[in-house]
């Protein structure tokens, strides 16, 4: 409608209702609202990240016990996998209804596949000789696994926790189906709002951002807590 | 437990097995989306994967893109892309789609192809082979394991995504999920749930066993498994 109008006339719609990528005054009128969402991204990435590790310590532990349990829970953290987020928020919603606890769980079981793998191949990964250094010096199966074990896997646990929190904060954003979308919420408003770029862009860096924080973050924790890989 | 036999009545219920809005009918929009999807995200990977695995180079990009695509939410892509002149519906999705098919699909390729053994190359070499012969004869049938593999993950995942077009008109068996939620239908969502879910898994299986079957080497061997994490399902 409004281009039409415009046609007999020199400028362009778009410079009189202009629609920009980047606005500054998108983002200070607005700066309450990214915050609320980024603070809402932030707790969700938080909360399935945990739950995911609080998780996957002991089926991993449990698989490398009983190793004809290795292939049975790998698998099942495939399937997990494998089931599109969407797809499980449309199941789950029904259920738990429009609420973060959807989105949380769908996002858990996300973490699972990597956490679980990470954590399976850093403890294979520990030399028989370190072990039976350990034995030999009177450490029990307890001690070795906290003072031996999990610190020698650490570096591999670590890369897995980093790929799972990336992962996790893209995928809050599809949370928008149940409402609870962190920065997504922003971007599908701004789609609704007819196009608003710059709501749609911001919303978008902000993730970005907030990913590739994360990473930066965790690669920093990895190095302060593994000095001995460093070079 | 009434939702399970809602979902299960949803599900066996004729009226929603025919016409435009039937299951069928979603079925293939979806199909041919992420079909056409691959296709053209091969058609673009695979060639520059195989030439830069061939002179083995380039490694640090091919896993960087990997890396950067993981921290990129698809959704946010897909809306972005209907805000340009890209516009509504499938074509804003088809783009979004094979954006994210690329990484995985050329992670795979370059790595299986700038793996295959040195001695190999070198006795092609020895035989006259030319650069494109090397690549053809000896470089390309050595890494379809993982060309496979790469193309298989890359296929879960644009199916998973494809899901994704309903919230910006278009097709799939999204619909049902988006208007079950619209319509406040929670049969029609969880049913759409269950058959999205279904697709994928069943996708999984099936270009699992069509790579099992296109590798040579001894029966009941697995298939290659992709390098890499792939991108989180959407």
């Amino acid at each position: 409608m409004l281009l039409l109008a415009d046609r007999s006339g020199p400028v362009l719609a778009q410079d009189e209702f202009p629609n920009p990528w980047v606005s500054v005054d998108y983002v200070r009128d607005n700066a309450d609202a990214i915050l609320a969402a980024t603070r809402q991204h932030v707790t969700l990435t938080l909360v399935s990240v945990t739950l995911g590790l609080v998780l996957a310590v002991p089926l991993a532990l449990l698989a490398r016990r009983f190793r004809r349990l290795e292939t049975p829970v790998v698998g099942f953290t495939g399937v997990l996998y494998t089931i599109p987020s969407l797809a499980l928020f449309a199941v789950l919603a029904p259920v738990t209804g429009l609420t973060a606890t959807t989105v949380v769980i769908g996002l858990t079981a996300y973490t699972l596949l990597v956490l679980v793998r990470n954590l399976l191949a850093g403890l294979d990964g520990v030399s028989e000789d370190v072990r039976e250094a350990a034995r030999g010096m009177g450490v029990g199966p307890v001690r070795m696994l906290l003072r031996v074990e999990l610190p020698l896997a650490l570096p591999t646990v670590l890369a897995g926790l980093r790929i799972a929190t990336v992962s996790t904060v893209a995928l809050v954003t599809v949370g928008v189906v149940v409402g609870h979308g962190g920065l997504g919420q922003l971007i599908f408003s701004g789609f609704n709002n007819n196009l608003y770029r710059a709501e749609i862009f911001t919303a978008t860096a902000a993730c970005v951002l907030l990913a590739l924080a994360a990473d930066a973050l965790l690669l920093g924790l990895e190095r302060l807590v593994t000095p001995w890989a460093r070079r | 437990m009434s939702l399970v036999t809602d979902t299960g009545r949803w599900l066996l219920d004729g009226a929603h097995w025919t016409g435009p809005d039937g299951v069928p009918a979603r079925l293939t929009e979806h199909l041919v989306l992420s079909g056409a999807s691959v296709l053209v995200a091969a058609a673009l990977a695979l060639p520059l994967a195989f030439w830069l695995g061939h002179i083995g180079r380039g490694g640090f990009v091919v896993v960087g893109l990997a890396n950067a695509s993981r921290a990129v939410p698809t959704f946010a892509v897909l809306i972005i892309l209907v805000a340009t002149p890209v516009g509504f519906g499938d074509r804003a999705t088809v783009v979004a789609l094979v954006l994210f098919a690329i990484p995985a699909i050329l992670t795979n390729a370059y790595t299986g192809v700038r793996d295959v053994d040195r001695d190999a190359r070198a006795a092609a070499e020895g035989m006259g082979m030319s650069g494109l012969q090397v690549l053809r004869r000896v470089e390309a049938p050595l890494a379809l394991p993982l060309v496979l593999a790469g193309l298989r993950t890359a296929s879960v995942q644009v199916i998973a995504t494809a899901t994704l077009a309903a919230y910006v008109g278009g097709g799939g068996l999204g619909r049902f999920i988006a208007d079950g939620f619209g319509r406040a239908d929670p049969a029609m969502t969880a049913a759409g749930g269950v058959l999205v879910a279904a697709l994928a898994l069943l996708t999984e299986v099936v270009l699992g066993a069509v790579q099992r079957r296109a590798t040579p080497g001894p029966r009941g061997r697995r298939p290659a498994v992709a390098v890499g994490v792939p991108a989180a399902q959407v």
